[in-house]
């Protein structure tokens, strides 16, 4: 399983992308603010973070479905963000798909599954003809692991891990090669999770998908993903292998998280000693100054406050933001 | 607490055969939007009553002017003026042809037929004049109505997708409109382009927009960022492809509630400029005239406004009654 890592091609690139949305004179919120990341091609690259920490901003803007603030967001070595023709922009659409977290809000209650899924054949004229569209259409069915009787049917009559499977479909209707699955599992349960998440990882392994996958559940995340980000208020704390960061992780935000996650042994459960954080999440309206973790990290020192942490790879692979690793500040923490 | 049950042993368990094909096999037949709606609106006793008077007095308004040998301007002074409503097998209701003196109105004047409504004081028609009004009230609403609908769904679908600095102008645009009382708008504008069904259709509209705008907009601004619209963008939608596939579909059943209730307020607001003589000019009529010219002898001819008004009235309640049920239809959560 494991590939040389020096001759993995990197497939997105996100770098120094910024989305701020205007709530009010002269306000704005910050929801992603200079995030940089990359994801190599046919790898899944998770995405955590607590909820309103801008993981869900970060793939819409990916995707265009929000314009960037600044940064540039390259897929496939072509800047989504920059002006674009019709026609490049179809191109765009069909290599990069997204699937929804809400099973229920992501399908048009008024259309068939069908019609659903067929959709972007529809819209790029993928098929010839009225009969092909059909094929196309059972097809996908069947690929996610429904039947053709179910075309016809309304999206109400499915259940919510039917109707996910629906959603999975339609993004596979164009082929794509970069899917963003922003929470997809998050409201499903947990049985059906699974099938959901075991659907991905089959459709990943036949078509070699890549996968940026937003989720809030630390242990699915690390399941699924090759490499995992963690989002703070905005920010990119770290990136690393997925393994490499459950195992050591550097940034004292991941470790508060992965403290939180239960294992099942009652013997290390008993010992195990979870680290709880102080406070709420700061407004990302108003950000802390310096390091945006600062107000909550028990680490945390005046030079926290006054220099914004830099995003460097302490080791192969593995990137931090926080003065705790940074040469220059070091001295300034007496662990 | 413990029941010990020695007859069940293991042996008499065998596992189910259920395949996963199975388990996702829908078994109850597919049932569309429109037809789920029918279903729960033929429940709806009120909403069918409505429904059943609505087409009752739109067939009648239809054909029962075309069956009456009189026309709606066929006067008589000399032998029919003012004969009171006389129906066979009703008699006994007061339709009897008798004044309030007991007098048998058709036999001092000689006519032998039945006038089920009555005559009115040029000798006409009563039954002719009411349908024949109807018929006016009812395109002057519904064409009223249609036009309140485009402008409203266009205007405000534009407002709500688009959004922003469009958004606002819109809006404050609406504002400006919906602080003019319409009635000092409407009569300025009947007295500019005089009277008539066109005048009365274009003042209806100039005011009646702007609610069926308001309900679009809220449902657009809903609907616009649902996740089903936002994968249709990221599988490279056009907007038209968005608004005709997606936004309309979604919004056509707050359009036909909104619209049902608008009908029966523009019937209301065509009788009311009638009623003060802004109305359809003689000698056509409609429930309003014909209910001005009812109300002007009340005293003396009670039955010339009796049957106008209960017909405004039947309609009214109808097209509420129908707008409530198809509310209901459309979008059970609202109902309390």
């Amino acid at each position: 399983m494991t590939t040389q890592k020096n001759e993995r091609q990197k497939y997105v690139e996100v770098n120094n992308l910024k989305k701020h949305f205007k709530v009010g004179r002269n306000a704005y919120l910050r929801a992603v603010d200079d995030v940089s990341f990359y994801i190599y091609k046919g790898e899944t690259f998770g995405l955590v973070g607590e909820s309103g920490c801008g993981k869900s901003t970060t793939g819409r803007t990916i995707i265009r479905l929000y314009d960037a603030t600044a940064g540039e967001v390259l897929i496939d070595g072509v800047n989504v963000h920059a002006k674009k023709s019709r026609a490049e922009l179809k191109d765009l659409n069909k290599k990069v798909q997204m699937i929804f977290q809400d099973p229920y809000a992501s399908l048009n209650p008024r259309m068939t599954v069908k019609d659903i899924i067929a959709e972007g054949i529809d819209v790029h004229n993928i098929a010839k003809s009225k009969k092909e569209r059909d094929e196309r259409v059972y097809h996908l069915l069947e690929t996610v692991g429904l039947n053709r009787e179910h075309a016809n049917r309304y999206p109400h009559e499915f259940s919510g891990g039917q109707r996910q499977r629906i959603g999975i479909a339609r993004a596979l209707a164009v082929d794509p090669e970069f899917i963003i699955c922003d929470e997809p599992i998050s409201a499903l349960d947990v049985s059906i999770q699974a099938q959901v998440v075991n659907l991905l990882e089959k459709l990943q392994k036949e078509r070699g998908l890549t996968y940026l996958f937003i989720a809030h559940d630390l242990s699915m995340v690390k399941h699924i993903s090759d490499r995992v980000g963690v989002m703070y208020l905005g920010k990119m704390t770290e990136v690393a292998e997925s393994d490499e960061l459950y195992d050591n992780p550097l940034h004292p935000y991941t470790q508060a998280l992965l403290s939180a996650i239960p294992v099942p042994d009652p013997d290390y459960e008993r010992t195990r000693e979870r680290i709880i954080l102080e406070g709420d999440v700061p407004s990302p309206v108003n950000p802390p100054s310096g390091c945006r973790f600062r107000t909550r990290c028990p680490f945390a020192t005046e030079v926290c406050a006054q220099v914004t942490p830099r995003w460097t790879e302490q080791r192969k692979d593995h990137w931090v933001a926080c003065h705790l690793y940074d040469d220059e500040y070091k001295g300034n923490f007496n662990r | 607490m413990s029941v010990v049950n020695d007859n069940i042993t293991l042996d008499m368990f065998q596992p189910a055969q259920i395949s996963a094909d199975e388990s996702d096999r829908i078994s109850a037949p597919s049932i569309g939007f429109w037809k789920d709606a029918w279903l729960r609106l033929r429940k709806n006793k009120a909403a069918v009553v409505g429904l059943f008077f609505i087409v009752l007095i739109v067939i009648m308004a239809i054909v029962a002017p075309m069956l009456s040998k009189y026309g709606i301007d066929d006067q008589d002074v000399v032998n029919r003026q003012n004969l009171y409503p006389r129906i066979p097998g009703l008699e006994w209701l007061g339709f009897d042809g008798k004044d309030s003196t007991g007098m048998d109105t058709y036999e001092l004047n000689g006519v032998k037929q039945n006038f089920w409504f009555g005559t009115d004081e040029l000798g006409r028609d009563i039954w002719v004049r009411v349908w024949a009004g109807t018929r006016i009230s009812l395109i002057i609403a519904l064409i009223a109505s249609i036009g309140d609908c485009l402008i409203g769904v266009a205007y405000g679908g534009i407002s709500a997708y688009y959004g922003g600095l469009v958004d606002n102008v819109m809006q404050r645009v609406i504002e400006i409109l919906a602080g003019i009382p319409n009635l000092v708008l409407i009569i300025l504008f009947i007295l500019w382009l005089g009277g008539g069904m066109t005048s009365i259709i274009l003042a209806l509209i100039i005011s009646g927009w702007i609610g069926m705008a308001r309900i679009v907009r809220g449902q657009v601004l809903k609907l616009k960022n649902q996740e089903f619209v936002l994968a249709s963008r990221t599988l490279g939608s056009s907007d038209q492809r968005i608004i005709w596939k997606h936004l309309i579909p979604n919004v056509l059943g707050q359009i036909i509630i909104t619209l049902m209730f608008t009908i029966p307020g523009a019937i209301f607001f065509e009788a009311f400029l009638s009623f003060i003589g802004l109305g359809i000019p003689a000698p056509a009529a409609s429930l309003g005239s014909l209910n001005q010219a009812g109300f002007e002898n009340l005293q003396i001819y009670p039955y010339m406004a009796l049957f106008p008004a209960l017909i405004l009235s039947i309609l009214m309640i109808s097209f509420n009654l129908l707008a409530d049920g198809l509310r209901d239809a459309f979008d059970p959560r609202m109902r309390k």
